[in-house]
């Protein structure tokens, strides 16, 4: 359905403007300390993996970038703008857009309107422009759609356009969650475990589809437990063990890490 | 819409428009309060049905519609229908300050926040607030509505008044349900969290479907008190909140015929079944369990489609 999948092998130098800096970031629930004085750089246009066992504290960095949970120390920057105290659709409308890890969508919506939620903030009618469908309504209408379809075939959904979202497979779903997010035109897409539950050609397709929204020069940060996926489409790994951070670099770098292995598979002495 | 659809309906409206010709002066009033039941359950849609916001407190607005549009009448002299706009503002800033502080709450937790909102506005009104209110007693020598030079008095005379409104509203409705702002409501109704991830500033449009919503409530309160030229406390009691609960859920929350179809069983049928007297309402309430049991979805259950084939052309790439 989808495109041959390409090997990320011809990748775009890499700029080294930073997009998003995290500094020092710590969240706490109760006594738990979920994330702790994590630090790292996304470069603009680079695609960046944050990888770790169960329970390391990934999602909850992406909640604190995207606004879902507020930090208790530390700061986040994105393009030069601190996301301090912004609520999330604020922060969507800079320009960070994101899917959920338990896949969230509008379940009794169509697919083109789920996509729609995403061209929502870029355009203006109110009530009173809806209810007398000015043409200027009419015309910020049709251009959504078109914004919308772009997007759905874009990910290769645009034939199920009319169907429910809770119709379509899996896979789609998540493609769904990927199309509705980049309807948002972000510069940054956080992916939250894309390839979850995926069998092994939808992750292939899913490979092909990272290195294509890439090539549209949207920075892309994503949790992934799938190393084959994380080795082939990331440059860089950023590894969390207990809420902090214990590597960071490219994955062959991180492969041979000590601390990383000792992380994932264990030290000897625990057996 | 598909010709057979659309023939259906024209043939309903069509049906419906004549109906004063071969109906009693009795029979007419009772499509009156249909109307009126309507136009109310229609604004609790947006609110219940579009946005998924479990208010039963909607009898609130009403009221506070009403007591508007009477006491400008009354005290001031304003001609009723005059009072439409400001009465409908009225309710709809009352609830957006009531609903503000509340509105982040979910589900069950909002409904008997909502009900304590309805029971305040009825309690308040029988305390004769502000010395305005009439007490108890209410308001009463509202003046009859003038329309173009015509005094609108008689039970098909308001038919079409009330009619008229109902069908001004579908129409409404509908262009707002297809717009990005109807839209926000769904993904509000569907999934918060994803919705304000998908950059919709959530918190804003559950307090527009609020004030939509209970504007709308606060016109239908100006009809009423023209209609009805007295009103007292007892017409906006909680049992009113929770008939128009009732009609949205059971017609199908989020689709404008099924709230309506709703509204003609839910007002319609105990005035069919007068005969039976008190076991009426015992009918009616085993209909209701019957009816949530086998189509919890309501009558006509909402559906996604906003779109067909036809519309998506018209997205220009």
């Amino acid at each position: 359905m989808m495109e041959a999948p390409s090997a990320v092998s011809s990748r775009p130098a890499i700029t080294a403007t930073p997009l998003l800096t995290l500094q020092g970031l710590t969240k706490t629930f109760g006594g738990l300390t979920a994330v702790d004085a994590v630090s790292f750089v996304v470069e603009e246009g680079s695609v960046v993996g944050l990888i770790g066992p169960n329970g390391a504290g990934k999602t909850t960095v992406f909640n604190l970038i995207t606004g879902n949970y507020r930090p208790d120390r530390g700061r986040i920057e994105f393009a030069g703008t601190s996301l301090a105290g912004l609520r999330t659709h604020r922060i969507i409308a800079l320009g960070i857009a994101r899917t959920f890890q338990n896949i969230r969508l509008f379940q009794r919506l169509t697919v083109l309107e789920n996509v729609l939620a995403g061209c929502h903030y870029q355009m203006r009618g109110g009530i009173l422009a809806a209810m007398l469908r000015l043409p200027s309504q009419r015309r910020e209408e049709n251009d959504a759609m078109g914004r919308a379809l772009k997007e759905l075939e874009f990910v290769g959904l645009r034939q199920q356009a009319l169907i429910l979202a809770k119709n379509l497979a899996y896979g789609d779903q998540r493609r769904l969650e990927i199309a509705r997010a980049l309807a948002t035109r972000p510069r940054l897409l956080v992916l939250d475990e894309p390839a979850g539950g995926m069998n092994e050609q939808e992750t292939e397709a899913l490979i092909g589809l990272i290195s294509r929204i890439r090539a549209r020069g949207i920075t892309i940060l994503l949790i992934e437990h799938d190393m084959r996926l994380v080795m082939r489409a990331c440059e860089k790994l950023v590894v969390l063990e207990n809420g902090g951070k214990i590597a960071e670099g490219s994955p062959e770098q991180v492969r041979r890490d000590p601390k990383v292995i000792e992380a994932y598979l264990g030290t000897e002495d625990e057996a | 819409m598909k010709h057979g659809k659309l023939f259906a309906v024209v043939l309903l409206a069509a049906l419906l428009a004549a109906a004063p010709l071969f109906l009693n002066a009795y029979q007419v009033d009772v499509l009156n309060s249909i109307g009126l039941y309507g136009l109310l359950a229609l604004g609790l849609n947006l609110i219940l049905g579009e946005a998924g916001l479990f208010n039963m407190g909607h009898a609130a607005f009403y009221a506070v519609g009403a007591y508007t549009a009477a006491i400008l009448n009354t005290r001031y002299q304003i001609p009723i229908l005059w009072t439409l706009p400001l009465s409908g503002l009225t309710a709809g800033l009352f609830a957006l300050v009531v609903a503000r502080p509340v509105v982040h709450l979910r589900g069950d937790y909002l409904l008997i926040v909502t009900i304590g909102v309805g029971e305040i506005v009825r309690i308040a009104l029988v305390n004769d607030i502000f010395g305005m209110t009439g007490g108890a007693n209410g308001i009463f020598g509202i003046s009859r509505p003038q329309l173009f030079g015509i005094v609108i008095r008689r039970p098909w005379e308001f038919f079409y008044l009330i009619w008229g409104c109902v069908a001004l509203t579908i129409f409404l409705f509908l262009r707002l349900k297809q717009s990005r702002f109807g839209r926000a409501l769904n993904y509000l109704r569907e999934d918060e969290v994803a919705a304000e991830g998908s950059g919709i500033n959530t918190a804003y449009y559950k307090l527009a479907a609020f004030g939509l919503g209970a504007a709308w409530a606060g016109m239908a309160g100006t009809l009423f008190a023209a209609k009805m030229t007295i009103i007292s406390p007892e017409s906006f009691n909680f049992w009113e909140s929770v008939v128009l609960f009732m009609i949205v859920i059971l017609g199908g929350a989020g689709n404008i015929a099924g709230v309506l179809l709703a509204a003609f069983l839910v007002i319609g049928l105990p005035e069919l079944f007068r005969e039976f007297a008190s076991a009426r309402m015992l009918v009616f309430g085993l209909v209701m369990v019957v009816m949530m049991v086998f189509r919890p979805r309501g009558l006509l259950p909402a559906r996604g489609g906003r779109f067909s084939p036809v519309t998506l052309a018209r997205g220009r790439g």
